[in-house]
């Protein structure tokens, strides 16, 4: 698989993407925001976590204007799969290319924190090597994580089975950790090709270092 | 002329720096806050002269990047 990891100014998860994805035995190329163009024959394009802009006005509504996000939009328009994960789950959303909104945290705080969370649906090119109910451990680390959309948005989520990850306990029960609505941490498009989560998976890839239980979720792609 | 645009949480949305500001003001002891909301104020410095096309000069930028209209309102003043 090739993967695109795309590095705004303020970006800083760009090398642990690409890690990851090198871990798992991918390529990866570093694609900055002046591009106008996305490498050929990519995969995947991944929109990593940081603070793109130093999050002004709001996070990621400037990111989302970047040249190379004409590039992504048109790839995930053409059906190309697109992963935000944390900021770029906040340019995604910023972009149009998911629904919703993220707000800042109902405490007001910064959370960074190994958080449970629970597979609400897994058939998908994401969470399809997860099981639908299974806990998985995976870190959060964000200011503006409270995701926002109105009933009838949240009522097509529901129905099209867009909800990815909701915060949950150690038994899957759903927790109130930034004031999302329904605890949602993840959500993807109703094409299924581009999705957004605030937790880092490329961030739980050693039992070492708390879980592994990243690598099944971005092996999901591989299939 | 000046555009001074002003963006706020849609009503129904919950506003959590509003919510932390009211909890502050009643416990310093100011009665009678009903509800307190934050937003941001953008005053915009633009060239033309003519009130109606700088409204809808600004009301394209608002549309377009200064406000995220799923989760924000905004206001829009021309001076």
């Amino acid at each position: 698989m090739k993967v695109a990891v795309l590095r705004f100014p303020g970006t800083n998860c760009e090398f642990d993407t690409q890690y990851a994805f090198e871990k798992l035995g991918h390529t990866t190329e570093l694609v900055w925001h002046e591009e106008n163009t996305l490498p050929e024959n990519i995969d995947l394009v991944v929109v990593p976590g940081g603070f793109s802009y130093g999050d002004y006005l709001r996070s990621g509504s400037i990111a989302r204007f970047s040249p190379v996000m004409k590039a992504v939009i048109s790839f995930a328009n053409d059906g190309g799969k697109v992963l935000g994960i944390c900021n770029g789950f906040q340019i995604l959303t910023e972009a149009g290319l998911l629904p919703g909104a993220l707000k800042r945290n109902n405490n007001l705080h910064f959370i960074s924190k190994h958080q449970n969370l629970c597979v609400i649906n897994n058939d998908n090119a994401f969470l399809n090597k997860c099981n639908k109910g299974e806990v998985l451990n995976v870190p959060i680390a964000h200011a503006d994580g409270n995701y926002y959309i109105d009933d009838e948005g949240f009522a097509l989520l529901e129905k099209n089975e867009q909800i990815l990850l909701r915060y949950s306990d150690e038994n899957g029960e759903p927790v109130v950790i930034n004031g999302s609505i329904t605890s949602i941490a993840g959500v993807c498009n109703e094409a299924k090709n581009v999705f957004g989560l605030m937790p880092h998976p490329e961030r739980a890839l050693e039992a070492i270092l708390g879980s592994e239980d990243g690598v099944r979720m971005l092996k999901g792609f591989e299939a | 002329m000046t555009a001074t645009i002003n963006v706020f949480l849609k009503e129904g949305v919950l506003d959590p720096q509003g919510k932390a500001a009211h909890h502050a003001l009643d416990s310093l002891g100011f009665d009678g806050v009903d509800d307190v909301r934050i937003g941001k104020q953008i005053i915009i410095k633009l060239s033309t002269t003519d009130k109606v096309k700088a409204e809808a000069e600004a009301k394209e930028m608002c549309e377009t990047l200064l406000a995220n209209t799923v989760i924000e309102d905004y206001t829009i003043e021309i001076n």
